[in-house]
């Protein structure tokens, strides 16, 4: 097999050579003020290491960056909305120039929303950018985070950086929520409300909080203000911090990559930053960049205008939360209808448990999941190549279930919509909701691992027999059968280069002999949890397996009447080359005189 | 006749059977009405009359003979008295095709008028003389044109006020309990919107001239149409329902396009062999 | 654990006793090189694509300043579904296309024209070395040792103490966030509406007091109180999202009154708050011929038929009804304020008294 041309361990003879080449143009230009800086900022040493850093190719890789960029597109516009927005919950008359508004009493903060949209030019298409953008930020973070979660990208060394992450999401939550709230439109006001009783039914100290957020009793006059110091300044400061750690931890821990030839725990495959990455990554940040402003100059988000000025007595029908609340708002319709009346106090779990209690399950479920896993598999090594799903089917089961979950919640938080978009009963998908959002998971759950299983027996499937070709073979007795040939090495080693963790037996007696008791219930609990996640699993096939069939295969293709040497029967990493694709194609007239005797198929 | 028999439960026999009758109605009226009988006058004997074999044919079955209603089935109540619901109601009820009912329901669904105007107007003639209610309102009543433009923002806040909860802020339409639900008043006449406001057709609650005056009324129309009238400032409206089909599109648009343009950074291109 | 390590199976064991490899690493893939490696016409071709893309921008970018100097705030287009302010939309297509074109470039630039040699790079532990732990243990230990800090240990824990100390203040700041809702201050603020004895009741947004008489069955007002006309800003505000009203007639035959609201009606004619027990959101949502009232934001579901108790969804207590009557003059008023706080529930909120299916 042929190398890269220029891998690390080359790199010293490469670099033996460079002085030898002329350097460009450019260096001729910029030698003088690059020297300058490096003078002062000792540039050379930093870059030598880093300039030329490998990232792996792949584009479930970039979903991190849209994520990244849209956050930057979301600082520049808001910037820009800034320049004009007054968060004020001052009562003034409307005398812009939207008609149907004109003379109507509203907030300072409202009216200025409407001046950006109607009177600042180019100021709706920033409004809807940031809208946009803020929707795609949190989205791309979600997709994100999947892939780091069924690809296993969170084992050591990167689980801190997988809580970073966690936190990211979570208090980008707060972020878009805070930023919804700004404009004072009947939506958003009524979106705080929401959040008023939210707040009150705390359990203890819910009348002292809202009180304190409020300033008050709802609405307060000082809300606005203070949610846009927490949107602007407090809660962008903390995702800056936490995105800039986040990368640093990528830079430090190299990328992960997925499982190929070459590709080992020791290594890192892929395209140097400088330039090409540069060039993709940056080109990438334009690509986002415009199709946000595409977005936003063509589809019409948060059209504040059309809701009017908030009045705490007035209400639409079809008011939602943007959609990434839109898990907790349904969790909080579907609730029954649970409050405790305790002497002279009130519990109100109806609100406190789907409204706070979620979003802490979500989130804590999340940061806790790499370290249930790691004391189920005992694993303490470091971890660079992805898992593919399919290999760890309880993990990407767990996944699915709780996505779903998340999904039937989902649903549950327009269930209005539901019910007149596809005219059933408002009623009978609230009922529905109820058993969905518990039934559900447990049936993606088995459905997921089953289908994991049903892909391993087709790796499997394809490691023993090799790979379909679509040739029809009749045998002499009449049967037909398909033809296959054995897979490529770099095919064969992608398939069984995975780590394999066992199922452990409960152990006898003696093994815990002089274990203290708890420790002992400890270590049965986690025997009992690897076997229910590795029970099941599909076994890869041993070498000699794989040697036995590779044996079996070259004999069956020597009798098919292609004895002429490229079924060779060594391994399957010297199975098929090109002509022997050829070989087989071309010959198909002839196949079925030659065909096995005993064996028509390879089944 | 094996055709007719084996078809008689199709769903559209119903409505087949009423057009074939209006049809024969028609123009049996054509035949013997005067000439120079004048449809809009209200009240006339002649048209109660008529309206009152039109009545007969069209929806006696479920509001009784003399509009005195046929109880409840069941629990649900099959047919209301019309006694004193006036002709207001009549106009708004059949005009926008919502009676006769196709077959009993949670709610009757707007659907192509089945009647003509003479024929609608002799309706309502008959179930007005059954007992006093609102009449339907004169067009210099429901006509907007006359209001002002600080009234029209009123109109709005009115709107909001008392109709957003249901029809939504765009008029958009919304869920009710049980499967009803609350229609979109996108492309409804100002008459209409006014007789339901007037009347409070259905589940929806009645909003009489003693409370919301005929000034407010119109204030609220006004509003609607402009709302409906004015182009769209930001772009496609996405289905207008708000954030739900926000989401969906950042979803579909946003992300779907992004992750297409992430393939294509991440794919190898055409290679040499 | 640690005990137990060495009774269980050894690591290897537990990861999988097979070998992890049973095919051996085939290598790197063959580099294959690209189309515009090897065909200089291909390259040239690319070269072109992406300098045309670079060279749209400028004009675009001028299309962008023409479009918001030049094009009225007042146009509009009319194009297939999309009907939308000209200058809106051209500014947003003439910038989008302008920013996606340059993002496009810099990668077809980066797929066809730069070296696209896969590189290897190596990988080291995420831990440091054994040495570099051992040293700056030691580092850390004599620094330990030469701030005294053992061997005094009061400096230790004074200091703990003074930092510690610093946290009472920074919690204090706070402590005037809002008012402190104490048991009068929720009685003047959350527990209190303005409704009163003799107030009466007025359409919203209009202030008209409602005639008695001009309220028919199936009739919804969303109302009022007359004496928050008084109030401005924040406190109009403040009251208008406890005090909101919606009055409701209904057939009395076919409602159920329970002897302790006998008079709290007139003639049919009800009113209850229009703030949903549930979150807050005011309802009105109501069917006149079930009598229910559906909350749009999360679909609690009351029967104003029955003294507003809940048939359906996550609202947990009965929405308050306001005991009304007719003045001389035959207005709706107030007979009283709420007999119970209105809004949701807060935890010091006595729900013993609310109403409850079946009480009379």
């Amino acid at each position: 097999m042929a190398k890269p041309a220029a891998t690390a361990t080359d790199a010293p003879s490469l670099e033996a050579q460079a002085p030898a080449r002329e350097l460009g143009p450019v260096f001729k230009a910029a030698a003088g003020p690059a020297k300058w800086a490096d003078d002062r900022l000792g540039l050379a040493a930093l870059g030598r290491k880093n300039l030329r850093k490998v990232f792996p190719d792949h584009w479930s890789f970039l979903l991190g960056e849209i994520a990244l960029y849209s956050f930057i597109i979301c600082l520049l516009t808001g910037v820009f909305l800034t320049i004009w927005f007054k968060p004020s919950m001052a009562e003034i008359e409307y005398e812009g120039s939207y008609q149907l508004l004109k003379g109507l009493h509203m907030s300072e903060a409202y009216s200025s929303s409407l001046a950006l949209s109607f009177d600042i030019r180019g100021g709706l298409l920033m409004r809807q950018m940031h809208h946009w953008a803020a929707m795609l930020f949190i989205a791309a973070m979600l997709a994100h985070s999947l892939r780091v979660f069924f690809t296993g990208a969170f084992r050591k060394p990167r689980e801190l950086n997988w809580l970073l992450g966690v936190g990211l999401l979570a208090i980008g939550l707060i972020e878009g929520f805070a930023g919804y709230s700004l404009p004072d439109d009947l939506l958003s006001g009524t979106g705080l409300r929401f959040v008023d009783g939210l707040i009150r039914s705390i359990p203890i100290i819910g009348t002292w909080a809202e009180f304190f957020v409020f300033n008050g009793e709802f609405p307060g006059d000082l809300i606005i203000a203070r949610l846009y110091m927490v949107h602007i300044l407090l809660v962008p400061a903390i995702i800056l911090g936490l995105i800039a750690a986040h990368l640093a931890l990528v830079f430090y821990h190299k990328h992960t990559q997925y499982p190929g030839p070459g590709r080992t725990e020791e290594n890192v495959v892929g395209y140097p930053l400088y330039p090409v990455y540069m060039a993709k990554a940056g080109g990438f940040f334009f690509i986002v960049f415009g199709v946000v402003t595409l977005m936003g100059g063509l589809m019409q988000i948060n059209p504040v205008w059309t809701f009017g000025p908030y009045n705490p007595a007035e209400v639409t029908a079809g008011s939602q939360p943007d959609w990434y609340m839109g898990f907790v708002e349904g969790a909080i319709r579907i609730m029954p209808n649970w409050e405790s009346h305790i002497g002279g106090t009130t519990w109100s779990w109806n609100v406190a448990i789907p409204g706070l209690g979620l979003m802490g399950l979500m989130f804590g479920l999340m940061a806790a999941y790499p370290f249930i896993e790691r004391w189920v598999t005992g694993d303490t090594g470091e971890h660079h190549i992805l898992d593919r799903p399919r290999n760890n089917p309880t993990r990407t089961a767990f996944g699915v279930a709780a996505m779903t979950c998340y999904g039937m919640f989902w649903i549950g938080g327009g269930n209005d919509i539901v019910a007149t978009q596809f005219r059933v009963s408002l009623n009978a998908v609230t009922y529905f909701l109820r058993v969905a959002v518990f039934v559900a998971p447990v049936l993606a759950f088995i459905i997921t691992k089953r289908i994991c299983i049903g892909l391993q027996r087709a790796d499997a499937e394809r490691l023993l027999h090799g790979a379909e070709t679509g040739i029809i073979v009749r045998g002499p007795s009449g049967s037909y059968g398909e033809r296959h040939v054995p897979i490529s090495a770099d095919e064969a080693f992608t398939l069984t280069q995975h780590v394999e963790p066992l199922p452990l037996t409960d152990g006898s007696e003696e093994e815990y002999a002089g274990v203290p008791a708890k420790e002992a219930r400890s270590e049965r609990l986690r025997r009992k949890a690897t076997r229910f996640y590795f029970q099941d699993n599909l076994r890869k096939p041993s070498r000699a397996e794989l040697e036995a069939a590779a044996h079996h295969q070259a004999l069956e293709a020597g009798h098919g009447g292609h004895g002429d040497g490229h079924g060779d029967g060594q391994a399957p990493r010297h199975g098929h080359e090109d002509n022997g694709h050829d070989g087989h194609g071309n010959g198909n007239g002839h196949h079925a005189i030659g065909s096995s005797e005993s064996e028509s198929s390879t089944h | 006749m094996r055709f007719l028999s084996s078809r008689r439960r199709h769903p559209a026999a119903k409505v087949m059977l009423l057009v074939a009758a209006l049809f024969v109605m028609g123009a049996l009226y054509s035949v013997v009405a005067p000439a120079s009988q004048s449809s809009a006058d209200t009240g006339t004997s002649q048209q109660i009359a008529e309206g009152r074999a039109l009545f007969a044919v069209g929806c006696a079955s479920c509001h009784g003979l003399n509009g005195e209603g046929n109880g409840t089935v069941g629990g649900s109540v099959l047919g209301p008295s019309l006694i004193g619901v006036g002709a207001a109601s009549v106009d708004f009820q059949v005009g926008t095709g919502r009676m006769p009912m196709a077959r009993p329901g949670a709610q009757a669904p707007q659907k192509p008028n089945q009647y003509s105007e003479e024929e609608i107007a002799a309706l309502a003639a008959y179930v007005a003389s059954l007992g006093p209610g609102p009449e339907i309102p004169k067009p210099e009543e429901y006509d907007p044109a006359s209001v002002s433009e600080e009234d029209i923002a009123r109109g709005g806040e009115l709107f909001r006020t008392n109709c957003s909860a249901c029809h939504n802020f765009a008029g958009a339409g919304g869920a009710l309990p049980n499967g009803k639900y609350a229609p979109a008043l996108y492309g409804v006449s100002n008459k209409h919107l006014y007789e339901a406001m007037l009347t409070g057709p259905q589940q929806m609650p009645v909003f009489s001239d003693g409370v919301l005056t005929p000034d407010d009324k119109r204030a609220v129309i006004g509003y609607l149409n402009e709302l409906h009238e004015q182009p769209n400032q930001g772009g496609l409206t996405l289905g207008g329902i708000g954030p739900v089909s926000e989401g969906l599109w950042a979803f579909i648009i946003g992300l779907g396009s992004l992750v297409g343009f992430a393939i294509w950074i991440a794919a190898k291109g055409a290679k040499a062999r | 654990m640690s005990s137990i390590e060495k009774h269980s199976p050894s690591r290897v064991e537990r990861l999988g006793d097979t070998p992890r490899y049973p095919v051996a690493d085939p290598g790197m893939e063959e580099h294959v090189p690209r189309l515009t490696d090897v065909d200089e016409a291909a390259a040239d071709r690319a070269t072109r694509q992406v300098a045309m893309m670079f060279g749209l921008v400028p004009l675009l970018a001028i299309a962008f300043v023409v479009i918001y100097f030049a094009v009225p705030k007042s146009w509009f287009i009319d194009f297939g579904p999309l009907k939308a302010n000209a200058q809106h939309v051209g500014l947003g297509v003439t910038l989008g296309l302008a920013i996606l074109l340059i993002g496009i470039a810099a990668v077809q630039w980066a797929r066809q024209l730069m070296a696209d040699t896969e590189m290897v790079d190596h990988r080291h532990p995420a831990s440091s070395s054994d040495d570099d732990r051992v040293a700056i243990m030691r580092d850390v230990d004599a620094g330990i040792e030469e701030s005294q800090i053992t061997r005094r240990k009061v400096l230790g824990r004074s200091l703990v103490g003074a930092l510690a100390a610093l946290g009472l203040p920074a919690i204090a700041v706070f402590a005037d966030l809002g008012p402190w809702p104490t048991k009068k201050v929720r009685a003047a603020t959350i527990e209190s509406t303005i409704w009163a004895e003799g107030v009466r009741l007025v359409n919203d947004i209009t202030y008209e007091p409602i005639k008695a008489a001009s309220i028919v069955i199936g009739q919804l007002v969303n109302g009022e109180p007359e004496n928050l006309k008084d109030l401005e800003g924040t406190a109009f505000l403040q009251e208008k999202a406890k005090a909101a009203i919606i009055v409701v007639r209904m057939d009395p035959q076919t409602i159920k009154i329970p002897d302790s609201r006998k008079d709290w009606h007139v003639g049919g004619i009800l009113c209850y708050s229009k703030i949903c027990t549930h979150v807050g959101c005011p309802i009105s949502l109501w069917e006149q011929q079930t009598h229910h009232l559906l909350c749009p934001c999360h679909q609690s579901t009351f029967d104003l038929g029955d003294s507003g108790v809940v048939v359906f969804g996550p609202a947990a207590r009965s929405l308050p009804q306001l005991p009304i009557t007719v003045d001389a003059e035959g207005y709706l008023v107030a007979r009283g304020p709420f007999t119970v706080p209105v809004g949701p529930s807060y935890f010091e909120r006595d729900s013993r008294n609310d109403y409850k299916q079946g009480d009379n």
